[in-house]
């Protein structure tokens, strides 16, 4: 190999940097530029983004949604299996959509969890720049309080929603994260339960405590975000999610801790724990209630043909949560995305998506289509898609912050035990 | 002579020296082992382009082995945003070689004929970019662009891959410039030739096989490239992106067929630029 | 007297070139050079000065001279550093270990051959380093060709997992990082004088004696060089912590990804990319003051 003419570190500079000896002119010198320097840096910061939550006397739906021409094209970002799916990948409704309104839908499954999606569309939002989406769906309990507090939600013109009004379940209307339901509409709602493998756990788990079971070492999962673990996390030990004080938060979270650092839990997962399932990587983990039908439903059905995964609700009751369309701010096509929100209430549509989804659908009336049209008793009569007052009478909702601050001490407690 | 010498003592030599020694190491040891080691390494490799064919449906790759399916390849763009994030990678491998390459070329051609005031600090600038963690790279430049409220996308990806492949081109020109024969330029001088001239005529060609590695290894390094890209890209999509972005809920059968083909066309390249040089030594 | 003219006509063009050609290196240096400062330098003043910063994404972030950020956030996320530290540490060990005895067949007896091996040994470049990690995802995987195979013989428990343990990230680490290592060895290794090491055996040293006081301490340059390539990076990496790991597994490369990609916390993040920025500067102080004033470039 030729020895190629490389330069030697210069002794004077090594020098320099390895000796503490500097001279009095050097010594001017660095403070002299360390000052120059230090103004620049201090006159750059990073400008914030909160803008003022605009009123509803303020907004101008005229220059939102014109004159409610359509344009033609929906960019609709959604979770992985969550519209009805045929054989061949495609999903009924949405087709049946572009055929009654020729507005092409651009279906695009990126959402994974709530947190890595707003991380990606919030800097550019905060940019003042369109998302690329004119149609998301985000779950209550931080993000869409989130979303609306930077508003950076398009406000709803409820002149497009006529099926909402009509259709929609009264306990969905004006939800308490979404007073009059100024930038969303409930897509679906669903549980925050148990699944398990019924080859392997043989007796059906009845509580969040049965994912602490060394006897699944190795083999649990659960979820990895603010809501999903700690809620049912407090509930199993017996408090209230809203009322509990810090240092119940503290007592659930090493109770969970404890799991983690014996090694019991896998893997903290989003909605890839279902994988995870299918895989044989875990046995039991925490679900959400809708995906466990997909995943057992056979592949003629259009589902991924696991029929030995089971859900279970935790005696001590399940977490409820919805899970909500709403229009970001900048969408080019705000008229077809609300036209497609208005499309979702038909009763008709509803029952074809809730036959698939399994999740609860916000359209009480699809019941009866379901079991008389659909002909389908197993969906119509279960109380993960149809559930009764009295099945609802046991869920607790995600925890309400009363405040930023609250969220970031909540955050501070819950978030080590997931990202260690 | 009559006076009797009394020979040295001299210990008796152990068994070995003969001029070839380490027969017993580099006996069978040595290269076993390093076949093992090659082996580990290529491994991976094996396993992309063997699951590229398994049969397990299009949605994603099994991790059993479900036998064996064309699907793969026959419907290579089948997901239209893995194909968006390809075409991306591509595009940005392409501009942002050309451009570190030229910037590359330049400052190792400095380095390497001259001696300059400001030549150990490019040399130690230069290493510090190469061996700091990609992390600190990304998230550093990352810093900058927030500061100054500059949107993230194609364009800070390019800029991105552009300030790290600079110093690996350098480097890479700098090793194949040694011995580089001067008088060769100055005798183009001699004749009358302007700098420009010479640079195009003289100089361009006979350091080209140096510039060519170089813009080789910055396209590799480019569309490979995860973490300085990861923290750039805002919501545009590369390859590299793409898979990891996919990696827990399932890669579907396209991502390791194209790794196939990136990989194929990477040694194709690599085995066309050795045997080239070997003819024109 | 032809001397004389050509001294002449030098002297003629002389002043000419002496101005381009002290300008040469410079406007040669430029373009890249400010590319380099204003993309590379300034960034890490800039991340400097995020670090010290205070606020939150809402409400704008501004310079405080907060110095304390950096003992908080060490505090903060001691087990990940720590953690990084020693996942680091037993991958570079690691690498030592594998790619030395490689490096030196090649260096030593790869005759001919040697550039072929050398390609071999950067083969796993040419494929994106998720992929390479990915497939060992599925090497490792829980019912997968290695382990699948071992349980259905009943050779492991149905419960084993490699996946989603420190061995498997670690591993992910050490494999991605290997060439890094073997690369400066060799290029060691290869620039032993051959001569030296026939003079030793000449002395009648064995071959042991040959390796350990003549080989090896010839090859030292690189083995630092190859340490500092492997080590500062596997510390700041995190896409094996993210694909091979479980609980537990957190690097500290996924924590300033967490706080800069997802939380917006960039004062905290920043400070966490600048302490690993440090460490690598220590890294390369040491490095010249123990090696003297060789050269650190020529075993990249």
């Amino acid at each position: 190999m030729n020895p190629y003419d490389v330069p030697e570190l210069h002794p004077a500079l090594l020098r320099g940097l390895t000796q503490r000896r500097i001279s009095r002119r050097d010594f001017l010198r660095y403070t002299g530029a360390g000052i120059g320097v230090g103004s620049i840096l201090a006159a750059c910061g990073v400008s914030g983004t909160a803008k003022p939550a605009s009123t509803a006397s303020a907004v101008d739906f005229a220059k939102i949604y014109g004159n409610g021409a359509t344009a033609g094209t929906l960019n609709f970002a959604n979770w992985e299996d969550y519209i009805d799916v045929d054989s061949k990948g495609r999903s009924p409704t949405l087709l049946q959509f572009t055929k009654e309104t020729g507005i092409k839908v651009n279906y695009k499954t990126v959402i994974n969890d709530n947190d890595p999606f707003l991380a990606k569309i919030i800097p550019v939002l905060q940019a003042g720049q369109d998302t690329g989406y004119d149609l998301i769906v985000i779950t209550n309990g931080g993000p869409v309080e989130r979303m609306v507090r930077l508003g950076y939600l398009t406000p709803l013109d409820h002149k497009y929603l006529s099926n909402w009004e009509t259709n929609a379940d009264p306990k969905t209307k004006n939800p308490n994260y979404d007073p009059g339901n100024k930038y969303t509409a409930v897509w679906q709602s669903g549980f925050t339960g148990i699944a398990y493998n019924s080859k392997v756990v043989k007796t059906p788990p009845t509580s969040f405590k049965d994912l602490l079971n060394p006897a699944y070492k190795g083999r649990v999962g659960m979820f990895g975000n603010n809501q999903d673990m700690p809620c049912p996390a407090l509930v199993s030990m017996g408090f209230d999610v809203d009322k509990a004080t810090p240092a119940q938060w503290q007592q659930a979270a090493d109770m969970v801790k404890k799991a983690r650092d014996d090694g019991i839990i896998r893997s903290f997962y989003d909605q890839s724990y279902i994988n995870a399932l299918e895989n044989g990587d875990t046995v039991i983990t925490q679900a959400w209630s809708g995906d466990v039908f997909i995943a057992s439903a056979s592949k003629d059905f259009g589902g991924d043909g696991f029929p030995e995964l089971k859900w279970a609700f935790p005696q001590e009751g399940a977490v409820y949560w919805h899970d909500n369309m709403c229009i970001p701010l900048h969408a080019q096509h705000p008229v077809d995305a609300i036209t497609y929100m208005n499309y979702a209430y038909r009763p008709d549509v509803a029952a074809k998506m809730a036959d698939f989804i399994w999740y609860v659908t916000p359209v009480p009336s699809a019941k009866d289509i379901v079991l008389n049209q659909l002909k389908d008793p197993t969906v119509g009569n279960s109380p993960l898609v149809f559930p009764t007052t009295e099945d609802l009478a046991s869920v607790h909702p995600y925890k309400v912050f009363k405040s930023p601050e609250e969220e970031d001490k909540w955050n501070s407690v819950w978030q080590p035990v997931y990202s260690s | 002579m009559a006076v009797a010498t009394r020979p040295l003592p001299v210990e008796a030599p152990p068994n070995v020296p003969t001029h070839r020694p380490r027969r017993r190491w580099g006996g069978w040891i040595l290269p076993t082992y390093s076949g093992l080691v090659m082996f580990y390494l290529v491994l991976p490799i094996l396993v992309m382009i063997l699951y590229g064919f398994n049969n397990s449906g299009p949605k994603r790759v099994s991790f059993r082995w479900l036998g064996f399916s064309l699907y793969g390849y026959t419907h290579l763009f089948a997901k239209p945003d893995l194909t968006a994030a390809l075409k991306n990678s591509l595009f940005i491998a392409s501009v942002s070689t050309i451009i570190a390459t030229i910037l590359g070329m330049l400052i190792a051609l400095a380095l390497v004929r001259y001696r300059f005031r400001g030549r150990t600090v490019t040399d130690f600038v230069m290493f510090l970019n190469i061996s700091a963690p990609e992390i600190v790279l990304g998230a550093s430049l990352l810093s900058l662009f927030v500061t100054f409220g500059v949107p993230r996308g194609l364009l800070t990806i390019v800029i991105a891959h552009v300030m790290f492949n600079i110093a690996y081109v350098a480097v890479t020109v700098r090793a194949r410039l040694a011995g580089f024969d001067r008088s060769l330029e100055e005798a183009a001088q001699d004749l009358g030739a302007n700098p420009w001239t010479t640079f195009r005529r003289v100089t361009l060609p006979l350091i080209f096989p140096g510039v060519l590695a170089g813009a080789l290894l910055a396209f590799a390094l480019s569309i490979d490239d995860f973490v300085i890209t990861n923290f750039n890209a805002g919501t545009t999509q590369t390859f590299p992106l793409w898979v990891y972005g996919a990696v827990k809920v399932g890669i579907p059968p396209q991502v390791f067929v194209m790794g196939t083909l990136i990989f194929m066309g990477g040694v194709l390249i690599a085995i066309l630029n050795v045997l080239a040089q070997r003819r024109r030594a | 007297m032809e001397q004389r003219v050509a001294t002449r006509v030098q002297l003629v063009r002389k002043p000419r070139t002496r101005l381009g050609k002290r300008l040469a290196p410079y406007l040669l240096v430029f373009p890249g050079g400010v590319w380099l400062l204003i993309f590379f330098l300034i960034p890490i003043l800039f991340m400097a000065s995020v670090s010290l910063q205070t606020g939150t994404l809402e409400s704008g972030f501004r310079l405080t001279w907060h110095f304390g950020r950096y003992v908080e956030v060490f505090r903060q996320y001691r087990p990940q550093f720590l953690r990084s530290f020693a996942f680091g540490a037993i991958a570079t060990g690691a690498t030592l270990v594998i790619a030395y005895p490689l490096a030196y067949w090649i260096a030593f007896h790869g005759g001919r051959h040697k550039t072929t091996f050398l390609l071999l040994l950067l083969l796993p470049f040419f494929v994106s380093f998720v992929i390479r990690t990915l497939a060992w995802q599925f090497i490792l995987s829980d019912q997968g060709i290695v382990l699948g195979t071992l349980k259905s013989w009943h050779v492991l428990p149905r419960s084993f997992h490699i996946l989603a343990t420190r061995t498997a990230v670690v591993s992910g680490i050490a494999y991605n990082f290997l060439p890094f290592m073997a690369l400066p060895l060799y290029v060691a290794l290869e620039r032993v004088d051959r001569r030296v090491v026939e003079a030793a055996q000449d002395l009648y040293a064995s071959k042991a004696k040959v390796f350990t006081k003549v080989i090896f301490p010839l090859s030292i340059p690189g083995v630092f060089a190859g340490i500092l390539l492997t080590f500062v990076p596997a510390v700041g990496d995190y896409v094996n912590a993210a694909i091979l790991g479980g609980t537990n597994t957190t690097m500290i490369g996924n924590i300033i990804q967490l706080e800069f990609l997802q939380n917006f916390h960039y004062p905290v993040a920043a400070a966490l990319s600048f302490i690993l920025m440090f460490i690598l500067l220590l890294g390369i102080f040491a490095y010249a003051r123990l090696l003297g004033t060789r050269s650190i470039q020529e075993y990249v």
